[in-house]
This record gives structure tokens, C-alpha cells and sequence, in this order.
């Protein structure tokens, strides 16, 4: 079946599912995070390693929709050997677009920032399935958090 | 004569398109669709009749107490009720059900009302099947009384594991709550055994029967049981309204469940003196225009006849059973056979997501429902975190099968 161009599943999201990357645990690591999408039961488990204010490593596992599992693949691509400043960013750009109801507002630069992420678009318009697509990138916000300590300090 | 393609005329939302395509809705255990005859007799209501009922001397208030007391004798009428004060509308099946829970806990502090106390020592017993609003209220109620819990477990197919029936309703058992027709998994129950064992051990008897009230004869009689539920909006009537049905002799000695206006007999300051059945159970004003819908429902559902309706969908049941068997890696989650199941079939497919099944099948016009369908103790029974489920009506045909097959077929083409 060829792809629909309006379908939500772009051919970007299948082969990140199919084929997902930095999927495996990660030996060192500074913090371990889970998290749980209760709409469809998704879940992903993720390690990060921080290293002078870059994400060094990041590995997960999980199961779920291919939407949760596509987007936890693309948003390790694109965060890893970031800094944790520039992954943050991006992170707020990505839930800014999942936000959009279908409508991206988002600047141009910002919109090639997200580079492959911005396949998810079209999930913006099915509130149902935004959660799927944040999960990761919720997860990877969470796992940064507590590795460098900034949700731990009163 | 059946005449399925007639049928569809009567509901204008299957003439719609999704997505540039022509609407294929298989999610009828969801909610069904609704005959233009329901659509305009709403309109009808309230361009012509509305008015407060029981309440309201002038003509209109005459006009919408007749409509809505009219729609309960359609509906008593529909399930061979023995008496039309045994119907009592409420807003739904959860409602209903949780109706009974809370006037049996209401019980434990009303003096006459003695034989219904449920306390320590005492058991209420559901099935593994159950939906959620079959479950949660019984909880509630064992929380509430100090009651214990309890299930009839299913097996690998989908049915009640009969053997244990014995074991699990006993002579502290006092209530044995089930479901007639699966939501989830398309089972018909046997509910002759059910409610022989509760009435053996002096048991009361709640059937949910909000899947098998619109597919097939509903016969309160027969059935045998205390208790049954359903909901207006599964059979072709408006959301809003469902239906407690209760034997007399039990609602004339239960106490109330909500308090309010025209449930009462006479009220001071000092107490209250409540209204005989249905009334009693009836607090507020009540949902009228919803109501007459669902009696139109059940006119336009009588003409067709209900025996037709059954004969139809296990056609349909049987076609759509044979033919999801030759897609590979689905599996059918409840019965694999026609016998004793409704036209409800819940499915996984090897690899792929219900939710993402769902999605792209909708991208193809096609609606059907995925998730635990609110029977997730049946998920995790098999080990599943949720099911895609196809289920059929009156207007269902056998082509819409045959584009949900091929559906299928295109998403794991996607996935491979």
C-alpha cells in the first residue's frame, strides 16, 4: 500500500519503527527513567549518561503503538551528543508541534531543527495519539532532569 | 422481508464520507448509529410537546408526561416486562447498575429493608468478562459493606469456566452480577445456569444487558433474573437514557438511590415518605426527550423485528468469523465459533498495535474500536494490552466485512 500523504504514518515513522535506534540498555549511565502512556499502554524505559553538558549516551527499550516507539527512536537520533541545553530546546519545539492541532506554527528554522520529528505532525491532529508521540521525548526531559540534578534541588 | 440495503436509508450518517471515502461503521458495540425516525422524533419533542413532566397541569405538560410515560410502556413492553412501574429510566446502564448497588447499601440502614443487607461474611460475585460498569460498582459496594469480591474466571475461549460457578456462588452469596453478551469478547452467557445457581443459594440477580438488548429478543421473564440493565444509545435511540428493569416485589421495598424532586411521597422537615416504583428511583427531571427517542427506537426496532435483527447478525457473525480465519497472524480474542457469541469480534494481529490498526483502518473510512473497551481485566487475562474490535447492527452488510478484511490486510502490508 503506498503511504497516503495525509495519513499519519509516514513512511519516516514506519521505518523508525521497524527498524528502531539507540534501542538497548545502556551499561553506564547517570539516570534511568519509565515512563507509561495508559491510552494505549505504551511504555519506555530510558538510560542517559551526561557528560560536561552533553547527552552522551542515551539507550531504551519499551513496547507500545509504532507512534510511541517510532518517535522514542527519532528523538534519540536527534538529542544524542547534543547538548543538554540544545535537547530541552528541541524538546519544547517538539511539544509545541504536537500542541499544534495540526496547525505548525513553528518557524522555519525550528521546523528544520526538528529534521525527521517533524513526520509527526500529522499525530497533532489526534489528541488520542499526541500522548504516544510525546512519550520518549517526555521520558528523555524527565532522565536529563534527574541526571543533572535539576528536579532534585528544593 | 430483512432487507438490509432499506435499512441503511433509514440512517442518514452511513451515506457520509471519512477521509474521501465511504463510511464503514463497525463500532456499533460503541454506540449505534440512530434512524432518521429517532432524529425526528427529538425534534419533534421539542418543537411541539416540551414541557416538565408529572408536574405541569397545562396541555403540554399533558402532551410530554404522555410521550414519556408512553415511552415506558414501549420499552416494558419490548422486554415482556409483567408490570410497567418495573422500568425505571436512568441514564445509562452504569447508572442502572449502579442504581442497585447503592440501594442495596442504602438498605443496610433502612428498617424494612433488612433482606438486603450485604455486610462481612457476605459475597458478591461478578465474572472475569465483565465491563468495567459491571465491575467498579460491586467493588464499590464490597468496599462500602465489608463484603468480599469475587469472579467467575474465563477461560482460553472466552467463557465462563462453568466448573467453578459452584464454588464461587455460595450460600453467602448475595448478589451475582454478570453480563449477558460480551463487550468484549462477543460471548453469550448461559443465562439459565447463572441465575438457577443464584436462586439456589437465595442470591439476587443483576444482568448487564446492554450488548444483547439490540440484538436479539430481551425477555425479562424468561431470563429469570432480578435485575436487568441496559442503555438507550447501543439500541438505536438517543445517549442519555438507559433502563433499570426490577422485579416489583424487590424495587417496592428497596430504598431510594438519588434524593430529589418527584421521588418522594410527602416531605417535612421532619422526614420523608418516597414514591412507590418507578417514581421512587426517578429523582429529578428526567431525561424526556431522550426517553421518547429511545421508545422510537424500539417501535422502529418491533417493526423490524427482533428475531430478524438476531437471524441477520449471526449471518453476519458467521461471514465475518470465516473470513478474519484467513487473514494471517489474527488472532480472534473470545469464541472462535458462531455458537452462543454475538456479532461483536474483538481481534490482534501479530505485531501490530490495536491503536495503530485502528488508526489506519480509519484512514480508510473504516471505524471500528480499539483499546481494553473498558473490560480490561479480559486484556490482561491473555496477556494483551489491548484489542481492535469490530461489531455490527441492523445496517451492517457483509461487503463492509469484506472491506474491513482487506483493510486489514493493507495495514499489515505497511507493517511487513
Amino acid at each position: 500500500m503506498s503511504v497516503n500523504m495525509d495519513s499519519m504514518y509516514q513512511q519516516i515513522i514506519l521505518d523508525h519503527y521497524k527498524h528502531p535506534n539507540h534501542r538497548g540498555e545502556l551499561a553506564d549511565f547517570d539516570a534511568e527513567v519509565h515512563h507509561v502512556n495508559p491510552t494505549c499502554g505504551d511504555e519506555v524505559t530510558l538510560r542517559i549518561r551526561v557528560a560536561d553538558g552533553e547527552i552522551a549516551d542515551l539507550g531504551w527499550t519499551g513496547e507500545g503503538c509504532s507512534i510511541s516507539q517510532a518517535s522514542t527512536s527519532v528523538m534519540s537520533d536527534l538529542v544524542v551528543g547534543s547538548s543538554v541545553t540544545d535537547a530541552l530546546q528541541l524538546q519544547e519545539k517538539f511539544l509545541q508541534l504536537m500542541q499544534s492541532q495540526g496547525h505548525n506554527d513553528l518557524a522555519e528554522d525550528e521546523t528544520e531543527a526538528l529534521e525527521d520529528a517533524i513526520a509527526f505532525e500529522g499525530v497533532s491532529k489526534y489528541p488520542a495519539r499526541v500522548k504516544c508521540a510525546l512519550l520518549g521525548w517526555m521520558a528523555m526531559k524527565s532522565a536529563v532532569a534527574s541526571a543533572t540534578g535539576a528536579g532534585d534541588k528544593p | 422481508m430483512f432487507d438490509v440495503e432499506v435499512i441503511r436509508k433509514d440512517f442518514p450518517i452511513l451515506s457520509r464520507q471519512v477521509h474521501g471515502v465511504p463510511l464503514v461503521y463497525l463500532d456499533s458495540a460503541n454506540t449505534s448509529q440512530k434512524p432518521q425516525v429517532v432524529l425526528d422524533s427529538l425534534t419533534d419533542y421539542y418543537t411541539r410537546h416540551n414541557a416538565n413532566v408529572a408536574r405541569a397541569v397545562h396541555t403540554l405538560g399533558s402532551e410530554a408526561t404522555m410521550l414519556f410515560e408512553g415511552a415506558r410502556d414501549k420499552v416494558a413492553r419490548f422486554i415482556n416486562a409483567p408490570r410497567r412501574d418495573e422500568v425505571i429510566f436512568t441514564k445509562n446502564s452504569s447508572e442502572a447498575l449502579n442504581l442497585v448497588a447503592y440501594t442495596l447499601s442504602n438498605a443496610t440502614t433502612t428498617p424494612g429493608a433488612e433482606r438486603f443487607r450485604v455486610g462481612p461474611g457476605d459475597n458478591i460475585v461478578v465474572t472475569e468478562m465483565e465491563h468495567h460498569s459491571n465491575i467498579v460498582p460491586w467493588q464499590l459496594l464490597a468496599q462500602r459493606t465489608g463484603a468480599e469480591f469475587r469472579y467467575i474466571p474465563i477461560d482460553d475461549e472466552g467463557r465462563l469456566v462453568e466448573s467453578l460457578i459452584d464454588e464461587r456462588v455460595d450460600e453467602r452469596t448475595k448478589v451475582l452480577a454478570f453480563v449477558h453478551q460480551s463487550n468484549a469478547l462477543g460471548t453469550v452467557n448461559n443465562v439459565e445456569g447463572l441465575v438457577t445457581r443464584a436462586k439456589a443459594v437465595g442470591a439476587l440477580t443483576v444482568i448487564d444487558a446492554s450488548q444483547s438488548a439490540p440484538h436479539r429478543p430481551l425477555d425479562v421473564q424468561s431470563l429469570g433474573a432480578d435485575f436487568v440493565a441496559f442503555t438507550g444509545h447501543k439500541l438505536y435511540g438517543p445517549t442519555g437514557v438507559g433502563v433499570l428493569w426490577g422485579r416489583y416485589e424487590l424495587l417496592a421495598d428497596l430504598p431510594p438511590f438519588l434524593g430529589g424532586g418527584e421521588m418522594i411521597e410527602t416531605v417535612d422537615m421532619s422526614g420523608t415518605t418516597f414514591a412507590a416504583p418507578p417514581h421512587r428511583f426517578e429523582a429529578g427531571t428526567p431525561m424526556i426527550a431522550e426517553a421518547v427517542g429511545l421508545g422510537t427506537a424500539i417501535d422502529y426496532l418491533t417493526a423490524i423485528g427482533m428475531d430478524q435483527v438476531q437471524t441477520h447478525e449471526a449471518q453476519l457473525t458467521a461471514y465475518a468469523l470465516d473470513a478474519l480465519a484467513q487473514v494471517p497472524a489474527l488472532r480472534v480474542i473470545g469464541p472462535s465459533t458462531p455458537v452462543d457469541r454475538g456479532a461483536t469480534i474483538s481481534f490482534t494481529i501479530k505485531g501490530i498495535h490495536p491503536h495503530d490498526v485502528s488508526q489506519l483502518l480509519d484512514e480508510q473510512g473504516i471505524a471500528v474500536r480499539a483499546g481494553h473497551h473498558c473490560a480490561r481485566p479480559v486484556c490482561l487475562r491473555y496477556g494483551i494490552p489491548a484489542t481492535t474490535r469490530a461489531s455490527f447492527g441492523i445496517y451492517t452488510t457483509t461487503s463492509e466485512i469484506d472491506t474491513l478484511v482487506a483493510g486489514v490486510i493493507k495495514v499489515q502490508e505497511m507493517f511487513s
